[in-house]
C-alpha cells in the first residue's frame, strides 16, 4: 500500500463492475481512538485543518468546551465534550473525537447515486470525490453516524478522508501524527484491533472501568475508524454515538427490493402497452348513425 | 365540423406540466439507477440535473394546481365513473366501447390519471422538500429524511406508471387526441364517440 496509488474496492452509483477491484493485496488499515486517553487539546482538530488547507472557520460558542456545535463541511474533525453523571453520582467529563467511522458497508456510498462521487479503497478508506458530486445530499442520509457536510455555495458534500492522500503515500492522518498524547494510534486493522483488546484488558485489570470496551460497530460491517471507550454498553453518553448503528433501513429497502420492483413496474409498463397495441390496436371514431368509420 | 375541446389556457397549463415532468421524469431517473445516469449527462451534468431538478419540479408542481382550478370540477369522479370502472376491461381490453356507459367531458380512466398525478404531485412536493433540505431535518428525527426517499420514489414510480398509460392513450389508442391537445379542435365523430354526455351537452342535444 505504501507510496502506492490506493486500489478501488467499491463505487458510488457505478455501471457494471468496478475496475480494479480485488486486484489488490492492501492491508485493511484503521485508527483507534482511546477516548480514556484523550485530554481535550483539540491538536487533531488544528492539524485537520492545517492538512486539508481549510482557514479556521467562525464558531459558535455554547457554554462548553467543544469548538462548535457540529462537524462542518470544512471541519471534519470535532471533539465532543460531555458532561456525564453516573448513576452513583460520580460524574465524568467524557471527550469523543468525532468524525467520519469509514465502515466497512458505507450507507452513503450505498445512497449515492453519482458515477464515482464516494469510492471504498480496498484498505478500507471511504473517500467523497467532489469532482463527481452533485450535491444530492443523499450521503447525509445514508450515514448512521450524522458525518457528511453540505457546502452550499459549492454543492458538495465533505467529510474525513482518513488522510487517504497521506496514507496512499505511507504516513499517518494528520491527527494521529499530532496527538500528543497517544490516544490516536494508526495501523492495519487487525494490529489496532489487538492494540484496542490490550487497552480494553489494562482499563478491566487496573482502572474502575469495568465495562471499559472496543467500538467496532458489526451493524456497519465493522468500522476503519475504532474507539476504546470507559462504557461500551452506553455509547449514547458521548455525544450521540449510535449504539448499534445501521444502514438505514429505508435505504435498504430503498437500494434493494424498491428499485427492482420500479424496474419491473417501468419496463413492464413499457412492454405491455407495445404488447396492448399489437394485441388491441387503436380504438376507431364512430359516425353519426353508429358505424364505424 | 369541428368542435373546441381545449382551450389555450388549458393547452399551455398541460403542455407546462408536461414538459416540467418529463424534465423531472429524466432527471430523476438519472438519479434513481447508475444504469440510467446518462440521461444527466445529456441535460448537461450531474450537478446541474440536481440543480435545476427541485425547481423545475415547483414549476410543474404550480401548473399542476393551476391544472387543478381549470378541470376539478370536471374531474370529479361520479357514480357513473365508477360503473365505467366497473366495466373498464371492456374499454381496456375488448374495445367494446357500448358496454361502457356514455362518459363526460374527461372519462373516469382520465379521471383516476388525473388525480393520481395531483396526489403524486402533492407527495412528491412533501418528500422533495426533505430531500432537498436533508439538513434542516433534526437529527433526533432523521428517520423523516429517510422515509421521504421512500416516498419520493414510490410517488415518483406511481406517476410514471400512470404517465406511461396516459402518453400511450393520447398518441396511440385514441387518435385525434394530439391534435385537440396541441390546437384544441376535434372532429364531431370524435367527440360523440369518445365523450358521448360531453358531446350532447355542448351541442345541446
Amino acid at each position: 500500500m505504501a507510496n502506492g496509488p490506493l486500489e478501488i474496492k467499491a463505487i458510488s452509483g457505478h455501471a457494471g463492475t468496478v475496475a480494479g477491484r480485488d486486484t489488490s493485496r492492501d492491508y485493511a488499515v484503521a485508527k483507534l481512538i482511546d477516548v480514556t486517553t484523550c485530554i481535550g487539546c483539540k491538536a487533531c482538530e488544528v492539524a485537520c485543518l492545517e492538512w486539508n488547507g481549510y482557514p479556521f472557520r467562525e464558531t459558535e460558542f455554547d457554554n462548553t468546551y467543544q469548538t462548535m456545535p457540529d462537524l462542518a463541511w470544512n471541519y471534519y474533525n470535532l471533539i465532543r465534550f460531555n458532561e456525564h453523571t453516573n448513576a452513583d453520582g460520580t460524574f465524568q467529563w467524557l471527550m469523543r473525537k468525532d468524525g467520519c467511522m469509514h465502515c466497512a458497508d458505507p450507507g452513503c456510498l450505498r445512497a449515492c447515486p453519482s458515477d464515482g462521487a464516494i469510492v471504498q479503497y480496498t484498505n478500507g478508506i471511504v473517500d467523497f470525490q467532489q469532482d463527481n458530486c452533485i450535491g444530492c445530499q443523499y450521503c447525509v442520509t445514508g450515514c448512521p453516524f450524522n458525518i457528511p457536510k453540505f457546502n452550499s455555495e459549492t454543492k458538495k458534500v465533505h467529510k474525513c478522508t482518513l488522510c487517504s492522500d497521506r496514507v496512499g503515500a505511507g504516513l499517518e492522518p494528520a491527527c494521529v501524527k499530532a496527538c500528543p498524547t497517544g490516544c490516536l494510534h494508526f495501523g492495519s486493522k487487525e494490529d489496532m484491533k489487538e492494540l484496542a483488546a490490550t487497552r480494553v484488558q489494562q482499563l478491566h485489570e487496573h482502572t474502575s472501568h469495568k465495562n471499559a470496551g472496543v467500538y467496532d460497530p458489526a451493524g456497519v460491517g465493522g468500522t476503519h475508524v475504532m474507539y476504546v471507550l470507559h462504557d461500551i454498553n452506553e455509547p449514547e453518553k458521548y455525544g450521540g454515538l449510535p449504539k448499534d448503528p445501521q444502514v438505514p433501513l429505508s435505504v435498504r429497502i430503498w437500494k434493494g427490493p424498491l428499485k427492482w420492483l420500479g424496474n419491473l413496474a417501468m419496463a413492464g409498463g413499457i412492454l405491455g402497452v407495445a404488447v396492448h397495441y399489437l394485441r388491441f390496436g387503436p380504438k376507431r371514431e364512430m359516425s353519426e348513425n353508429g358505424k364505424p368509420k | 365540423m369541428t368542435i373546441q375541446r381545449y382551450t389555450f389556457h388549458e393547452r399551455i397549463c398541460h403542455w407546462l406540466t408536461g414538459l416540467t415532468y418529463c424534465y423531472c421524469l429524466a432527471t430523476g431517473l438519472a438519479f434513481y439507477s447508475p444504469w440510467l445516469f446518462w440521461m444527466a449527462i445529456v441535460l448537461g451534468g450531474g450537478p446541474v440535473s440536481r440543480f435545476w431538478h427541485p425547481f423545475v419540479g415547483l414549476v410543474f408542481l404550480a401548473a399542476a394546481i393551476w391544472m387543478h382550478g381549470l378541470w376539478r370540477s370536471d374531474m370529479s369522479i361520479t357514480p357513473i365513473d365508477r360503473e365505467w370502472l366497473d366495466q373498464a376491461g371492456n374499454y381496456a381490453t375488448n374495445n367494446n366501447d357500448d358496454a361502457v356507459p356514455p362518459q363526460g367531458r374527461f372519462n373516469a380512466g382520465q379521471k383516476v390519471f388525473y388525480w393520481a398525478m395531483f396526489y403524486g404531485a402533492l407527495l412528491l412536493l412533501i418528500s422533495g422538500l426533505v430531500l432537498w433540505f436533508p439538513e434542516r431535518v433534526p437529527v433526533g428525527a432523521r428517520w423523516i429524511r429517510s422515509f421521504a426517499i421512500l416516498l419520493h420514489e414510490s410517488a415518483a414510480l406511481i406517476t410514471i406508471g400512470a404517465f406511461i398509460i396516459h402518453v400511450y392513450m393520447g398518441v396511440f389508442v385514441v387518435p385525434g387526441s394530439v391534435k385537440a391537445i396541441v390546437n384544441g379542435e376535434v372532429s364531431a365523430d370524435w367527440a360523440r364517440t369518445h365523450h358521448r354526455l360531453w358531446y350532447d351537452r355542448i351541442t345541446g342535444r
